[in-house]
């Protein structure tokens, strides 16, 4: 493709992401830079049916000069992201000094809220991703050995996870599991322990966030597999049976050198999506145990009187980092591929 | 909205109320913000029956409220003509200048008022409430006479022996339950607990948090002997579940919303036997506290800074409409009415108690949110048992004085 031709073939969706992707970045990241103005107080009477009391309250009258003057509040620059509640310098160089080894140093970042949810997203990240890969490739090869006929049946319900909505999968789960519900009475059943409760405690609380994870992510791995698999060369195959290969040596050394592309493909995906890990943590109501980035930023902006634009800037700003720094492995590999291809 | 106009007409329609259409506007657009509640509803409905020809009446009533309310009225004009708000909401509304003062509607169409309806703040009135609401005491009489206690429990030390005695008599595994999901509910649970010493959240004068100190241990400690009775799944726990556990008849003592009185006493969800024994009483003092454990709120009209005149007094008079004597006596156990004609229930017992023992409101301070949400997401450490009460309160008042300079409260 001529270079022109390329670019106005490019044009519109270049149009559309800087509109609909850069440009919102970019607003997020100026938002992160800023803080709210210095509040300007009065204590006033303050009466109602339950009585009166001198409380102090916003002085609305300067508050909005100061706000017309600058709409975007006082510059801040990385003052957000280092406090407490995000990268925690001054709480994580103290933590240094003080710490007798490094597993009380880590204790004690695990206290600071951004390092929890990173411990968290982290940990869910790179046991969901291959999960999901070693899961989805099983189950591909699985339904590709099935006589036609249930072959449909087959996907459609081996989809089906995929299919529900995140948040309303998690919530039937999270039903199910409950003491009273039926995987959840069952395992007290099984364990012979009735106080047992998946939502109590934290360590079982992170398994069983990362088993709905693999639950719901195996089938988006499983499809994309299972397309891969119908391209296999026959040829290959049947040479392979010929020189007297056994099943697992024709998987080991045909199929998946076939499929290391998509593999790749999946990765790059999976690595994106379980790092902003969200919706099961709503719905298992399993913030005391777990929280992700992604859990912080909805927390500051959803379900409590005020709302933190700053502050979640700034998480959405250190997510997106995130996860370039968790595609460059990836990414470099890719272009390595293609180089070589070209050549 | 469209089916929420449904809805209202269909309600209007069960009610049954005399009420004239059209009220008395001319002209103008009535549109109101709110949460979803069966005593909202009925206001609502109510004020509904003022549309006419050149009246137009819309109702959003959401959850979610609290999330769109600051981007609703930023605009100008704003989307809504009225919020209904509670003692918090009004705070953050009235911190951007979001609503308007209404003395002037007030002295025009507020006649039928109680002066204690008024929400005056630096001598303006701000809002008209129409019911108040408080976390308080639900107690199965009937489990605990079976173990051999009298009465309903007066104070939380009353409440655990109780519990203790429900357990050793093998009646229940865990008796007790609170609002005590992570986040928002836990948090207010902690607020409830701490009033009940009579201490102040914060250094008089300032926006500086002082929650740790002996009050705030002694409440973290109080409440992990509560949860020690409550199910293993606490942390899971909002309204819906602790309701729906109690009539499912799995709990003997409860703090639960007022405004769930009259869904836990009424005849469905639940079977005789719960309810029957079920009492609303006021919410337990403890320790050497005087008032009750608890915290008082009120629901009430706001009017937005940023709409005409016309529309701003079309959606007062609509909902001077929604909050009469007739709606008031259509829907007595809805809610603990601020409104003449109210004749109070046993529904509302819980409420009322709470309020006559000298319980505080929740705080009217425009830093409280931002304290709220820190209480919220560090104390569950300390209940799981994975740091000290000091360690969760310090990490309170940090968490909170990062957030409150974000928000210019602290320098």
């Amino acid at each position: 493709m001529k270079n022109h031709t390329f670019f106005w073939f490019i044009l519109p969706s270049l149009f559309a992401m800087t509109l609909f992707i850069a440009l919102p970045i970019i607003s997020v990241a100026i938002q992160s830079f800023h803080i709210e103005h210095e509040a300007i107080m009065i204590e006033v009477e303050n009466c109602g049916p339950f009585g009166c009391k001198q409380e102090l309250q916003v002085d609305v009258e300067e508050t909005v000069k100061l706000k017309d003057a600058r709409p975007l509040g006082q510059f801040n620059g990385f003052g957000t992201y280092t406090n407490r509640n995000h990268l925690a310098f001054t709480e994580i160089g103290e933590a240094w000094q003080s710490s007798t080894g490094l597993f009380d140093f880590m204790s004690k970042a695990y206290n600071l809220p951004f390092y929890r949810a990173l411990a968290f997203t982290l940990t869910y990240t790179f046991v969901v991703t291959p999960l999901v890969i070693i899961f989805g490739f099983m189950i591909a090869l699985g339904v590709n050995t099935l006589p036609k006929a249930i072959k449909g049946p087959t996907i459609f319900i081996s989809l089906l996870p995929m299919i529900v909505t995140p948040l309303i999968g998690a919530l039937i789960l999270f039903w199910m599991i409950d003491a009273n519900g039926i995987i959840g009475s069952t395992l007290q059943w099984a364990f012979d322990d009735p106080n047992l409760s998946l939502k109590a405690s934290p360590t079982l609380t992170w398994m069983m966030l990362m088993v709905y994870g693999v639950w719901h992510s195996a089938p988006f791995a499983f499809i994309v597999f299972y397309a891969g698999l119908q391209t296999v060369p026959a040829d290959t195959m049947e040479a392979a049976m010929i020189d007297g290969a056994s099943r697992w040596e024709r998987t080991r050394y045909v199929v998946l050198p076939h499929l290391m592309p998509l593999t790749i493909f999946i990765s790059l995906i999976q690595l994106m999506d379980n790092f902003r890990v969200l919706e099961p943590i709503i719905s298992f109501s399993a913030q005391a145990s777990a929280t992700s980035l992604s859990f912080i930023i909805y927390n500051d902006l959803v379900g409590n009187e005020s709302q933190f634009f700053g502050s979640a800037g700034a998480t959405s700003v250190l997510t997106i980092l995130g996860v370039g720094i968790l595609l460059i492995p990836v990414l470099i590999r890719t272009w390595r591929d293609f180089n070589q291809k070209v050549v | 909205m469209f089916l929420k106009t449904i809805t209202f007409a269909g309600a209007f329609a069960l009610m049954g109320s005399t009420a004239i259409a059209g009220c008395g506007i001319s002209a103008g657009n009535v549109s109101v913000l709110s949460n979803d509640f069966p005593a909202i509803q009925a206001v609502v409905a109510a004020a509904n029956e003022c549309a006419d020809g050149n009246v137009t009446v819309q109702a959003n009533l959401t959850k979610d409220h609290k999330d769109i309310m600051v981007a609703a009225l930023t605009a100008n004009p704003a989307q809504y003509a009225s919020v209904i708000v509670t003692n918090s909401t009004l705070v953050t509304l009235m911190n951007d200048g979001l609503v308007r003062s209404i003395d002037d509607l007030v002295a025009k169409h507020g006649a039928g008022l109680n002066k204690s309806q008024l929400i005056t703040i630096n001598g303006k009135v701000m809002a008209v409430a129409f019911m108040a609401n408080a976390q308080h005491l639900f107690t199965r009489t009937d489990v605990l006479a079976e173990a051999g206690v009298e009465g309903v429990p007066a104070t939380y030390e009353d409440v655990l022996a109780a519990a203790e005695k429900v357990r050793s008599a093998g009646l229940m595994e865990y008796p007790v339950a609170l609002n005590t999901k992570a986040g928002w509910n836990l948090a207010e649970e902690f607020v409830n607990m701490y009033m009940g010493t009579g201490a102040d959240f914060f250094k008089a004068g300032t926006a500086e948090a002082s929650v740790n100190n002996e009050h705030g241990v002694a409440t973290l400690e109080m409440l992990k002997s509560l949860v020690a009775y409550s199910n293993p799944d606490y942390l899971t726990y909002d309204s819906n579940a602790t309701q729906a556990e109690w009539e499912a008849g799995n709990l003997a003592m409860a703090t639960m919303w007022g405004s769930r009185g009259g869904a836990v006493l009424d005849d469905e969800g639940s079977t005789a036997e719960v309810v029957s024994g079920t009492i609303l009483s006021a919410a337990p003092t403890w320790g050497n506290g005087a008032r009750p454990a608890s915290t008082l709120w009120w629901d009430g009209i706001a009017i937005s800074a940023n709409v005409s005149d016309e529309d701003a007094e079309a959606t007062f008079v609509a909902l001077m409409n929604g909050i009469t004597t007739d709606v008031v006596m259509a829907n007595n156990d809805a809610a603990v009415w601020l409104v003449e004609g109210y004749v109070p229930s046993a529904a509302s017992a819980g409420v009322s108690g709470t309020a006559a023992g000298g319980a505080a409101p929740y705080p009217m301070v425009p830093f409280m949110g931002a304290l709220h949400t820190a209480l919220g997401a560090e104390i569950t450490d300390f209940l799981q048992g994975s740091e000290s009460a000091e360690q969760a309160l310090s990490d309170v008042e940090a968490a909170y004085t990062a957030a409150a300079k974000e928000q210019g409260f602290l320098k």
